[in-house]
């Protein structure tokens, strides 16, 4: 991946000239995966610093994570994924990055596909732009019972929000500074995506979904169990239409 | 069998129940996490309630043979006991990370001061 990196670096979008960017890498004992997803952000684009939120690890994530040159914020105990990616887009609007993109510390979204998330977002055709692996069923397609889950939450999204969402869970994004703003002041917690969706709705900002190929994970373990699985479906389900009736949170504002 | 007041008036109090949780996830007071067990609680009770046959039939399951609507208050109880107990291991998990927040928030204030 290094190796890459050294080769001839490629054609940058020109609009990306002096825009301050930031990869956020939500990371929960991936000693064995981050260094890899650190590099390859690093091959695609130099230019884009790398904030690594370390949820509490009980592992080397931090310490592995710092030696890669990435930027580290350490929780000091777990918070679950929402409160961790909430952190990155603290990190991210108090230090004024007008885009950021997200990936998971466990290797599964591939550095390389990040052009086609961060296109739409320079040519200002949606705010936040999410990776879905479903809209042309390519790659690591996760297991089945997962995916059945994953297809009843998309179904409940769909309709909530009256457009098609193929995969409301995943977590490889690019977004401008008004999703920054916006995640920075309200995050759902626990597994935040689902929700996340009809939070980006109802503040009308403009969400896409672009095929992408997911990786299966390289190490660690997943978040989610058999027994939570069941929990967190309810949960989302409760959450998803209790938020139909809640009012908007304000986005942070910029100071200037 | 349930005389219809109680039926009643259990109905109403369950509903009230579940109404006040919804508000109170809505205006962001509660959490999803910690509103399930009590829908779960006011949507049992609800159903026991209502399903007035039912009530009578566990009660015989289970030995109630006088007054049917005991098997409420236990059912009741038995909730607002898993319910305790839950929040009893929240309260210790809140616990231990306020200890490491106090903890790592000193520390950084020393820090600060020696380097003052």
């Amino acid at each position: 991946m290094v190796e890459q990196a050294e080769a001839a670096p490629r054609a940058r979008d020109p609009r990306l000239a002096g825009l301050r960017r930031i990869a956020i890498v939500p990371a929960y004992n991936e000693e064995e995966s981050i260094r890899r997803v650190v590099e390859e952000i690093r091959a695609f684009d130099r230019e884009l610093e790398i904030v690594v939120v370390d949820d509490g690890s009980h592992d080397r994530t931090s310490v592995v994570a710092e030696e890669c040159g990435a930027h580290v914020v350490t929780l000091p105990f777990n918070l679950g994924i929402g409160g961790a990616v909430q952190t990155g887009f603290r990190y991210a609007f108090d230090n004024g990055y007008r885009l950021a993109v997200r990936l998971d510390g466990d290797g599964q979204h591939d550095a390389s596909q990040l052009d086609a998330l961060i296109a739409p977002v320079l040519a200002d055709e949606a705010d936040i732009v999410v990776g879905s692996r479903f809209a042309e069923r390519s790659g690591y397609q996760s297991s089945r019972p997962r995916r059945a889950g994953i297809t009843i939450l998309a179904k409940t999204v769909s309709m909530l929000v009256g457009r098609k969402v193929t995969d409301p869970t995943s977590g490889f994004q690019a977004l401008n500074r008004h999703a920054i703003r916006l995640f920075a002041a309200d995050y759902p917690h626990d597994i935040p995506e689902v929700e996340a969706v009809l939070l980006v709705h109802k503040h009308r900002l403009r969400m896409m979904e672009v095929p992408v190929r997911m990786r299966e994970r390289a190490g660690g373990q997943s978040s989610i169990g058999a027994v939570f699985a069941v929990y967190y479906m309810v949960k989302v389900l409760l959450a998803l239409f209790v938020g139909l009736f809640r009012r908007n949170v304000s986005p942070l504002e910029d100071t200037k | 069998m349930t005389p219809l007041t109680v039926s009643i008036v259990a109905a109403t109090a369950s509903v009230a129940l579940l109404v006040v949780v919804f508000e109170m996830i809505r205006s962001r007071r509660l959490r999803e996490r910690y509103a399930l067990l009590w829908l779960v609680t006011g949507v049992v009770l609800l159903f026991l309630s209502v399903w007035r046959s039912g009530l009578n039939t566990i009660a015989g399951w289970v030995g109630v043979t006088g007054y049917p609507p005991a098997v409420l208050f236990a059912v009741a109880t038995l909730f607002i006991l898993l319910v305790l107990l839950d929040y009893s291991t929240v309260i210790s998990k809140l616990a231990d990370q306020n200890t490491v927040l106090a903890q790592r928030l000193a520390l950084l204030e020393q820090r600060l001061r020696d380097r003052a």
